[in-house]
């Protein structure tokens, strides 16, 4: 009778709830790792090769960001096909409108699906930009991503591309948060303000940390 | 008052349904939404046509049978049963629109009447205790604390209509399991299955075709017993213990 964790909508969900955490402390990460910009060309490429030797000596070099960089491509497709089957199922389960329409739930609540799959995409454009150069503007130089991060943003598609992004991420954190403490049995009544304003004020810092970088381009701040 | 009601008329469960317009006229203010249905009904029947199907029973708020999403909204404006609506919360020359509760795991058997039968197995799965029956034993041989006692009276609240489901984007039916499974697991009579219960209600509902919780909170809203959405979280919270504990 009873099913498995991935059989149960209950423990698709727990799966989601893990997986986005993750994903989120590795946003705040980056979101901090992203603002060493502002303190030069010189600071940030550092940082960025140190990414590559960190564990070392007991982890060879690149080991530990691959080792990242898998945790992170199973969160993401655990959390995508998690996401969409519970979305097949929920739309299966309510085949027919009613007549008389009513606005409901809030903003960051009703756009969890159409930001899910902005952020899906985003991931794909942003890897090949700039870790893979593939779609990058300009000559991409593997080792200098201060210089690569100033070409993205000195264009008026990369510009976009990447603020559409980031305000997806921010709404996305700000029912997400939320939602994967009550999926996890974190939520409780005395807790639920204090929940909604962690949740409100991650999003609020994660979008505005990631939003400075290009801002910093466009103003000349970083150049 | 006179009103314009937009009512789902469908024959059976195979037939296509449509909304119908009909006019009512002398609604006192002070007639139940289900007295202003009747009074249609009987202007139907003198007309010689058939007339709205809509369920309910008690008519007093506790039995769960009335179920009308009016205007969009699951038993209509007011936090309470369709039943205790009264049309003081509508005035002259309205239009109102009456429309079954949705969801595939509900479907439509004639007019505004639905099959909620997935309810009742979500229950055999595991809202029970299994309990000596007999004569009722002392209330005080089992001492449950004060805490625990509220909790399991506020669960116990849910009396099952389904407006939870009607009222949710995804038809989902978690309101309603959760606050049948917070009730008992909470208390000792209901310790024995307390991972069983959580574990089969949750498999039942799922296999009924309900859907999953996206937190949107339409459930709680539209409750009429206030039964509240962190009754899902302890419910998730409950299968995770249990999903720890039981190997199967
Ligand atoms: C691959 C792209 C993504 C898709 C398709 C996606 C989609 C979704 C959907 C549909 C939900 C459920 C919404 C709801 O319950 O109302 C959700 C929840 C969530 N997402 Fe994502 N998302 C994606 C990326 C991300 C990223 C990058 C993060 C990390 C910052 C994240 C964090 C979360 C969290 C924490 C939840 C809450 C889990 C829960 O409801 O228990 N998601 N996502
Ligand atoms: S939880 Fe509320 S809305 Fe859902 S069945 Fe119980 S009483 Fe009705
Ligand atoms: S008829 Fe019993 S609750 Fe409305």
């Amino acid at each position: 009778m009873a099913r498995t964790v991935w059989d149960s909508s209950v423990g698709k969900k727990t799966v989601m709830a893990v997986s986005g955490l993750i994903m989120l402390s590795y946003l705040v990460v980056h979101m901090m790792g992203n603002l060493k910009i502002f303190f030069g060309a010189g600071e940030f490429n550092e940082y960025a090769h140190w990414l590559r030797t960190v564990g070392e000596p007991f982890m060879h070099y690149e080991w530990t960001l691959w080792l990242v960089r898998i945790v992170l491509v199973v969160a993401v497709v655990a959390h995508g096909v998690s996401a969409y089957q519970l979305s097949r199922r929920d739309i299966k389960a309510r085949p027919s409108k009613y007549v008389h329409k009513k606005p409901r739930a809030s903003y960051a609540t009703r756009t969890m699906r159409w930001g899910g799959i902005i952020l899906a995409l985003f991931i794909v454009w942003h890897i090949l930009d700039l870790t893979t150069g593939t779609v990058h503007s300009g000559g991409f130089q593997e080792g200098r991503p201060y210089q690569n991060v100033v070409d993205t943003f000195s264009t008026w598609y990369g510009n976009v591309i990447y603020i559409v992004a980031v305000l997806a991420v921010g709404m996305h954190i700000r029912h997400g948060f939320w939602s994967a403490a009550q999926t996890l049995g974190a939520g409780s009544r005395t807790r639920d303000r204090a929940l909604k304003t962690v949740a409100n004020v991650l999003a609020l810092l994660l979008t505005c940390g990631f939003l400075a970088v290009p801002v910093g381009v466009m103003t000349g701040v970083v150049s | 008052m006179k009103l314009t009601l937009r009512v789902w008329r469908q024959k059976n469960a195979d037939a296509d349904g449509a909304m119908s317009t009909y006019e009512v006229d002398g609604i006192s203010s002070d007639m139940s939404f289900l007295e202003m249905l009747d009074t249609l009904n009987e202007e139907l029947i003198l007309r010689g046509e058939d007339p709205v199907a809509f369920d309910h029973d008690c008519r007093e708020g506790i039995c769960g049978a009335c179920s009308l999403v009016i205007n969009g909204d699951a038993h209509g404006p007011e936090r309470t049963t369709t039943c205790q609506l009264h049309m003081r919360s509508f005035k002259d020359g309205d239009t109102i629109d009456i429309e079954p509760w949705r969801a595939s795991a509900f479907p439509v058997i004639k007019d505004l009447v639905v099959d909620r039968s997935a309810f009742d197995r979500i229950i055999q799965a595991g809202g029970y205790i299994t309990a000596p029956t007999g004569a009722a034993p002392e209330a005080h041989a089992t001492p449950v604390p004060k805490p625990d006692a509220d909790f399991a009276f506020e669960h116990a609240e849910c009396i099952g209509c389904g407006a939870c489901v009607a009222a949710c984007p995804n038809g989902a039916a978690m309101l309603f399991t959760s606050a049948k499974i917070n009730h008992l697991n909470v208390l000792p009579q209901g310790a024995p299955e307390r991972e069983t219960r959580v574990l089969d209600m949750v498999a039942q509902m799922d296999d009924e075709g309900f859907g999953g919780c996206t937190l949107t909170g339409e459930c709680a809203t539209a409750c009429p017993k206030g039964i509240p959405l962190v009754s899902i979280t302890s419910m998730n919270k409950e299968w995770l213990r249990a999903t720890r504990k039981v190997k199967r």
